[in-house]
């Protein structure tokens, strides 16, 4: 499902250059649960921004289903992601001025869809974490694992086929952390959806079905 | 998705207040002062009581001649408009001309009290031509200047001056050292309507001197009323013609030798004050360029004042942007995100513009600072003012709205603008 064929990205200042990632290659299979692990600034979070189209790799090639997205404009790209990728971040980035339920919503924006629709899809994704009690509510009123929950709701309720987590279990207690990852596995299993987990909890790691280790952005072992 | 933007948009305003505040002020300000303005020229140029025809009306306001050595610029004699542009009245397209002075400050005396007004002399056909609202009697007639009668119309606020508002028809006053006898009284008319405001009319013919009749400079100009809006270039390039036959017959050949004036709506005329010589671009068209230069100048401040701030409200959203982005919104439709944002931020601070506008121009209005003056914000102008905010929403919002469609999502979901 994901392709990533000797990729690379460095960092080009006046002054220095910084290789962040250095000739990864990777393929990522439909509804495999991966994590990537590995030491501070080895490259994990950049790895999974390269898989995500959020940033482009200095060389090589990145493919999505067969397809290389090499040539992709602006438009192209964003609705490869709005379509077919979740995102969900360790620092939860919901928008604290909207509401739960709005939150939820904001992937379905980019879509041709009416507002009807468009609330009972978000209402759906939110019952499938447990938050229906909680949808007018703001993310302010939350707690960590609750924000987190939203985000998950967020990432799939446009039903992407991907699912990429940069430490969604970085900022909770281990209890919250084991109910985010079991909300993860309970997607991976039922709805086949295809995750990449960036983590440093070897736990979390273990649950998963293939670990990718970086080390000063190559893959080792 | 626009009434989520929609929300987003008031949540952002209501974030920082101070800000938010800074912003409404100046938009709201602006708009106030070019509300008020539009109002002013809107009670100038546009068609209205007892302009009413402004649309298809012509005249010949001022006229310069030209020689070698010499230029004389002025209001036109009555020998002028009566031999040349009066019998354009007989032109197929022409339905009526009148001739007309300026309004002139006279003095009368009242029971030892000095009373000061504005008198214009005019011919039978100024009633025909513009449409007044005779609240008492009716105008004089061609038939009235012909003979040199001593009649007079004068406005509500003169029968009240004179006559303490009790009706005037029938009754005599003195102004300028002549007694007129009332035949009409009209609704006031605003100081700004400059072809027909006066505080009382008087037939041409009453003037103390003939010496009126000679001279091609005055203090005359004449309307020329069109059938229909159409037929108005045909009538200009008619006067033209008749101008450079005229120039035959200039009474000081050896002084002058060109004549530059023109059949003109009333905002050509007021342009031609400023570009009085022959023109390489239209004076009108140089007229509209300095008042929109105008206009987009003194919005200047404001609207970098608003860019700054909108900036710095784009780092505040630098994570908003990077979900959004990473969620599939791609720069296209976060500049139009953003526009909207601005657009309802410069809408509410149009609506307080406008609110304060109606408020300044109703105390204007009362203050007499313009006499009559009736300024109101119509549909026009409200009209205009709505473009004039739409306008500065978009010059305002264009750059931050680029800036922010511009943020690498990776920066941005690590809270970096740049």
């Amino acid at each position: 499902m994901i392709n990533l064929r000797q990729v690379s990205k460095q960092y080009r200042t006046d002054r220095i250059e910084t290789t962040a990632l250095d000739n990864i290659n990777l393929e990522i299979g439909k509804g495999e649960f991966i994590s990537i692990m590995g030491p501070s600034g080895c490259g994990k979070s950049t790895l999974l921004n390269l898989m995500g189209l959020l940033d482009e790799p200095t060389s090589g090639q990145v493919a999505l289903d067969g397809k290389s997205i090499d040539r992709y404009g602006d438009r192209a790209l964003s609705r490869v992601r709005n379509e077919r990728i979740g995102f969900i971040f360790q620092q939860f980035h919901l928008v604290s001025d909207l509401s739960v339920v709005d939150n939820v919503e904001i992937p379905l924006l980019y879509r041709r869809m009416s507002n009807k629709e468009r609330r009972k899809a978000a209402l759906a994704a939110l019952d499938r974490v447990g938050l229906s009690s909680r949808i007018h509510h703001f993310p302010t009123q939350l707690s960590g694992g609750q924000q987190q929950r939203v985000a998950i709701a967020r990432a799939i309720v446009g039903r992407p086929g991907i699912l990429l987590a940069d430490e969604p279990t970085g900022n909770l207690d281990s209890q919250m952390g084991d109910e985010i990852m079991g909300i993860l596995e309970d997607l991976n299993q039922k709805e086949k959806t295809t995750i990449v987990m960036v983590t440093h909890d070897p736990r979390m790691a273990d649950k998963t079905h293939r670990v990718v280790r970086l080390f000063d952005g190559r893959q080792v072992q | 998705m626009i009434k989520n933007y929609l929300k987003v948009a008031l949540k952002v305003l209501g974030r920082r207040k101070f800000f938010t505040f800074i912003s409404l002020f100046a938009i709201s300000v602006t708009l106030l002062v070019l509300l008020v303005a539009t109002a002013l020229l809107d009670n100038v140029f546009a068609t209205g009581a007892p302009e009413v025809h402004a649309d298809r009306m012509l005249g010949v306001y001022r006229m310069t001649m030209k020689g070698p050595e010499n230029t004389w610029t002025s209001p036109v004699g009555y020998a002028f408009l009566d031999r040349y542009v009066r019998p354009m009245a007989k032109l197929p397209s022409v339905e009526r001309v009148t001739i007309t002075t300026a309004a002139e400050s006279v003095v009368s005396y009242l029971n030892g009290r000095k009373i000061q007004s504005s008198m214009r002399r005019t011919d039978g056909e100024f009633w025909r031509v513009l449409a007044f609202d005779f609240v008492e009697g009716e105008p004089f007639t061609t038939v009235d200047d012909e003979n040199g009668r001593r009649v007079a119309v004068i406005s509500e606020t003169t029968r009240q001056r004179f006559f303490d508002g009790r009706p005037a028809v029938g009754k005599t006053l003195e102004a300028d050292g002549q007694s007129f006898r009332v035949v009409g009284v009209v609704r006031d008319v605003p100081l700004l309507r400059y072809s027909s405001s006066a505080d009382l009319w008087v037939p041409i013919t009453t003037a103390k001197s003939s010496g009126y009749k000679e001279g091609w400079s005055g203090n005359f100009s004449a309307l020329i009323l069109a059938r229909s809006p159409a037929d108005l270039p045909q009538i200009k390039a008619e006067f033209q013609s008749i101008l450079r036959g005229a120039e035959k017959q200039i009474p000081d050949p050896k002084s002058f030798k060109t004549l530059i004036a023109g059949a003109d709506t009333l905002f050509e005329g007021a342009a031609r004050l400023f570009v009085p010589g022959p023109p390489v671009v239209d004076p009108a068209i140089q007229l509209r360029a300095a008042l929109l230069a105008l206009m987009l100048g003194f919005m200047l401040l404001p609207t970098i004042n608003l860019v700054n701030i909108n900036l710095s409200r784009i780092l505040d959203r630098a994570s908003e942007i990077g979900v959004r982005r990473a969620f599939g919104a791609s720069s296209r439709t976060l500049i139009g995100q953003f526009l909207i944002e601005n657009l309802v931020l410069t809408l509410i601070g149009a609506g307080v513009g406008l609110a304060l506008a109606a408020v300044v121009l109703r105390i204007f209005n009362a203050s007499g600072l313009i006499e009559h003056a009736g300024l109101q914000i119509n549909a026009r102008v409200f009209l205009y003012g709505l473009a004039i905010a739409l306008f500065f929403g978009l010059l305002s919002g264009v750059y931050p709205a680029w800036r922010m469609s511009k943020l690498h999502p990776v920066q941005a979901l690590r809270g970096r603008s740049a």
